[in-house]
């Protein structure tokens, strides 16, 4: 039902959303204004907690109780923020339909994939009769490009990968033929590879159907790929709002100005085949025994690493590349002897391989590790100060109190924090302040090796460029050997100066950075870099959903 | 190992925010929020004030309510029959121990000195030998006049015409063996919450090292140790403890050590659930990067976020090992006659409903002295959450 009229087909003006708790008031959108026409996509980008999701879910009046938005949100010229609750109802899953995040939690366990699809046609009341629904649920599937699906049918949401949920879900908000589709973060939680073909399917799918689209993201990078029209939002308000082409071409906030120059920058220092070895390893495997049966007999392995070699060099820089369940973290973990792997392992010329837990003591203080979630990575009852100070307790046990809190502030210092801070929990950071805790962590015993286990992945745009210069500055001023594991290519290739491709726990491609940039030789990593640098799909059949 | 960091001796400026003041309790920055987030918390803190005023004013029960003086003067000599026990022919009687109540040791005494008593002039065992009415007797003020006066006659006391004023006071009334009520709670008091906390106290210890061990090393020994527990507790915990004391006299310490067998496996599974939760935590897996050793990891990162739960469920801990020291009493099997006890005084107001303020005396304090314990572990549990930064 495309919706004719000279008015835009939704109309956002002083949207206001105040959050209380306690006594204290948080101003999470403050006063946004903007309009979207049909068949147009209209982006919101932003950094975490600039107000993008709150707004999108005060379109259809999906926040927490007690929360009233205040404004106007005119939709085919009715306001959904005055109107009743049955009307929204009729509206939302209609008329107006959204994709969230997370595709492992925003389909319900329970049910079957036919089930879910069919319960929205059912209530919107478009489609009747059992067969009549099943039609159209193949049908849905099939347009957002399921293999097979008739058989796919009756599969639970466990039994699909990633992007076949989030396909699911968009099969799912597709259903009624909206007007509006609201996608918020859809492809962030999904392999680079993925999300080429996400983006790809909402684009064709919005110029088959002509709906507008709400695009909320953080990526620049997928702004550029999908949008029409883009709205910067900082701090719950818009900063700017302007044509695609014109915001790329001539930024005019300060912000966006920073934001559009907050690209991983730099390069990482030249491949040198003479620098001394750190780490050694030689076929590593990593196989965990399927168990089957009553005798819980071994009848195969998943083979997170399958025979992986690598040479870590002081003050170089090792990434390891691959899409998620290729084995990355699993590799930085037997490196670091944090879980049980076959296969040579030498640090510093000494074989550390069948150590147990306290001879690997010694070593710990020269190796080291930084995780991809710094709100997991760091114990919410101990205070910074305890936190960094933790292996120095262990490795040094006569450091007098004062000259650990001393060591701990020199730390923070150097990984740009606030020497203040170490009397504060974790939770009062920011995720890029607290990756910065857990690099301090990582370095206040000066180890000679890290393994860098995503650490920019769950951080902002701009974030992740200063932790990238970061990490190089320390790695220049320290001589330090990194293991940089990573989905983000664009990040690697500003840290990287060797290059491991991994796919299934085997190694794709490996070589220096520069060579296998320019020229990758297998299609899986030509597929990848594609997927990274373009958003691209790759006509390469080596890629699965 | 060399430390290559401390460069402090180069003379550089220090960095280090100076460790702060500490006030009164020496309390770190950290603790001094925990603290001011219990403080925050006012319901629990002001519990936490009743309670403290109670507990320590029952900690001194033999100053408060005793059948001895707290200080005699006989024949210029100054006596502490409070701490020391005078045979009782010094004043000039026969009785290994004296006394003080019999008029004419108390008139020999007033007679070559004085003496200062407790304000309540009944120990938990003292027998009230001039009851106004048969025991279970009322509180004094219940009683009419006439009742009184009666007594007053009988038992031959100076002030006849002062009505009630006349004879001793017993403000909650007495017990079927004409004890006083009051002083025998003062006591009780004291007894149920040593008893709560010292079962609470070493219960919780043994329970969270075996949840701890249990939840952090997973595996084999998680299996073996929860079948164990599983057999263990499905004992009955009631029928043994019948039986042992049936054999062995139940004392103070015989119950503490008996109760202890079961009630330690209360907080496994809530220490276990969060042990396997967190020990998967990467903060866990950092803490082994940096070479700690396991019980470190697990007193030191695991456990501290273990603790809402664990602390959520401690203070019904406390309360439960309190209701089942009550319980045993009530039920004749706890402590040995005579002892003071609420759980004896509950069953004394169960076969003796015709004087109502033996069961609601002790109704009363059980339920107050529950509820305090439970605000006060609500506000300690809220201190402990780092996201709660006061309101």
């Amino acid at each position: 039902m495309p919706f004719v009229s000279d008015q835009p087909l939704l109309t956002v003006r002083d949207l206001s959303v105040t959050f209380t708790q306690g006594d204290a008031k948080t101003l999470a959108v403050d006063g946004v204004s903007f309009s979207l026409e049909p068949g147009r996509t209209l982006a919101l980008v932003g950094e975490s907690g600039s107000g993008k999701s709150v707004t999108a879910l005060s379109i259809v009046r999906l926040l927490a109780q007690g929360v009233a938005p205040q404004g106007q949100v005119l939709f085919k010229g009715e306001d959904l923020l005055t109107c009743s609750e049955e009307q929204l109802r009729a509206i939302r899953g209609d008329a107006i339909t959204m994709v969230f995040q997370e595709p492992m939690t925003s389909l319900n366990p329970l049910h079957s994939i036919e089930r879910q699809i069919g319960e929205i046609l059912e209530l919107h009341g478009l489609c009747r009769g059992a067969a009549k629904i099943r039609a159209r649920v193949i049908e849905l599937l099939e347009e957002v490009g399921i293999p097979n699906p008739e058989e796919r049918l009756s599969a639970y949401p466990h039994q699909l990968s990633g992007g076949q949920r989030q396909r699911v879900m968009i099969a799912m908000a597709l259903a009624n033929r909206p007007d509006l589709f609201i996608a918020d973060e859809p492809t962030t939680a999904l392999d680079v590879t993925v999300q080429a073909q996400i983006l790809e399917l909402l684009k064709t799918l919005q110029k088959r159907h002509g709906m507008a689209m709400l695009f909320i993201t953080h990526d620049l990078g997928i702004v550029r790929k999908i949008a029409d029209d883009v709205a910067v939002m900082q701090k719950g308000r818009i900063v700017e709002a302007n044509k695609v082409g014109e915001i790329f071409a001539a930024p005019q906030h300060p912000y966006t100005k920073a934001l559009i120059a907050a690209e991983p920058k730099g390069s990482p220092p030249a491949t040198d085949l003479s620098a001394p070895t750190i780490v050694e390893a030689d076929d590593i495997r990593v196989w965990f025994p399927i168990k089957r049966g009553f005798l819980r007999k071994t009848v195969g392995h998943v083979k997170a690493v399958d025979g992986v070699s690598l040479t870590v060099r002081e003050g170089q820089t090792v990434g390891v590349v691959g899409e998620s369940g290729s084995g990355k973290t699993t590799l930085g973990l037997a490196l670091l002897r944090l879980i049980r792997s076959q296969g040579n392992i030498a640090f510093l010329g000494q074989r550390i391989d069948g150590l147990q837990s306290a001879a690997m003591r010694p070593y710990r203080r020269d190796m080291q590790i930084v995780f991809q979630d710094p709100y997991g990575s760091l114990s919410p009852r101990l205070s910074v100060g305890d936190i960094v100070a933790e292996g120095l307790g262990v490795q040094n046990r006569a450091l007098p109190v004062a000259e650990r809190r001393e060591i701990v502030a020199r730390a923070l210092a150097d990984t740009g924090l606030d020497p203040a801070a170490l009397d504060r929990y974790p939770h009062e950071f920011s995720g890029g302040q607290r990756q910065r805790i857990a690099i301090a962590r990582a370095m206040v015993l000066e180890p000679k090796f890290i393994v860098l286990d995503e650490p920019t992945s769950a951080l902002d745009m701009s974030v992740q460029a200063q932790i990238v210069d970061l990490l190089r500055d320390l790695q220049k001023r320290r001589g330090l050997a990194y293991l940089f594991i990573s989905h983000d290519l664009k990040v690697v290739r500003a840290l990287a100066s060797e290059i491991i491709v991994m796919r299934q726990g085997k190694v794709v491609e490996a070589g220096p950075a520069r060579n296998i940039l320019k020229e990758p030789r297998s299609d899986y990593t030509r597929a990848l870099f594609a997927a990274a640098f373009d958003i691209k799909v790759e006509a390469a059949a080596a890629l699965d959903q | 190992m060399s430390l290559p960091l401390a460069r402090n001796d180069l003379g550089v400026k220090r960095l280090a925010p100076a460790l702060p003041s500490r006030g009164f309790l020496r309390l770190s920055p950290i603790n001094q929020r925990r603290f001011a987030n219990f403080k925050a918390h006012r319901r629990g803190f002001w519990s936490l004030w009743i309670f403290l005023i109670f507990f320590v004013a029952s900690l001194g029960a033999e100053f408060i309510a005793n059948d001895r003086p707290l200080i005699v003067s006989y024949k210029g000599e100054i006596l502490f029959p409070v701490f020391h026990n005078y045979p009782e022919d010094k004043f000039g009687g026969f009785l290994a121990e004296t006394d003080y109540r019999d008029e004419v040791i108390a008139k020999e005494i007033n007679d070559n000195g004085w003496m200062i008593w407790p304000p309540i002039r009944y120990s938990y065992q003292t027998i009230n030998r001039q009851l106004p009415t048969p025991a279970p007797s009322p509180p004094t003020w219940m009683l009419s006049k006439a009742q009184c006066e009666s007594a007053a006659k009988r038992f031959g006391g100076h002030n006849q015409d002062k009505g009630c004023d006349a004879i001793e006071w017993n403000w909650l009334g007495t017990d079927d063996q004409g004890r006083d009520v009051l002083a025998r709670l003062i006591y009780g008091f004291r007894l149920s919450i040593l008893f709560g906390l010292a079962l609470a106290g070493i219960s919780s210890a043994i329970g969270i090292t075996a949840g701890a061990v249990q939840g952090y090393f997973g595996g084999w020994t998680d299996l073996i140790s929860q079948r164990v527990i599983e057999i263990w507790s499905s004992l009955p915990h009631l029928y043994l403890l019948i039986i042992i004391s049936s054999i062995i006299t139940p004392s103070f310490f015989v119950l503490l050590g008996i109760l202890l067998l079961f009630s330690w496996v209360s907080l496994v599974p809530v220490v276990r659930a969060e042990f396997l939760r967190t020990r998967n935590f990467e903060y866990v897996n950092a803490a082994r990067a940096l070479g700690l050793t396991n019980a470190r990891i697990i007193f030191k990162h695991v456990l501290p976020n273990a603790m809402v739960a664990t602390l959520t469920f401690l203070p019904f801990v406390l309360n439960g090992s309190i209701t089942t020291l009550t319980a045993l009493d009530f039920l004749g099997f706890g402590l040995p006659p005579g002892s003071p006890s609420l759980g004896e005084l509950l069953l004394q107001g169960k076969s003796n409903l015709q004087a109502p303020w033996l069961g609601l005396t002790g109704f009363a304090v059980i339920a107050a002295m529950l509820s305090l314990l439970v605000f006060i572990g609500e506000a300690v549990r809220d201190a402990f959450d780092p996201r709660k930064t006061g309101r």
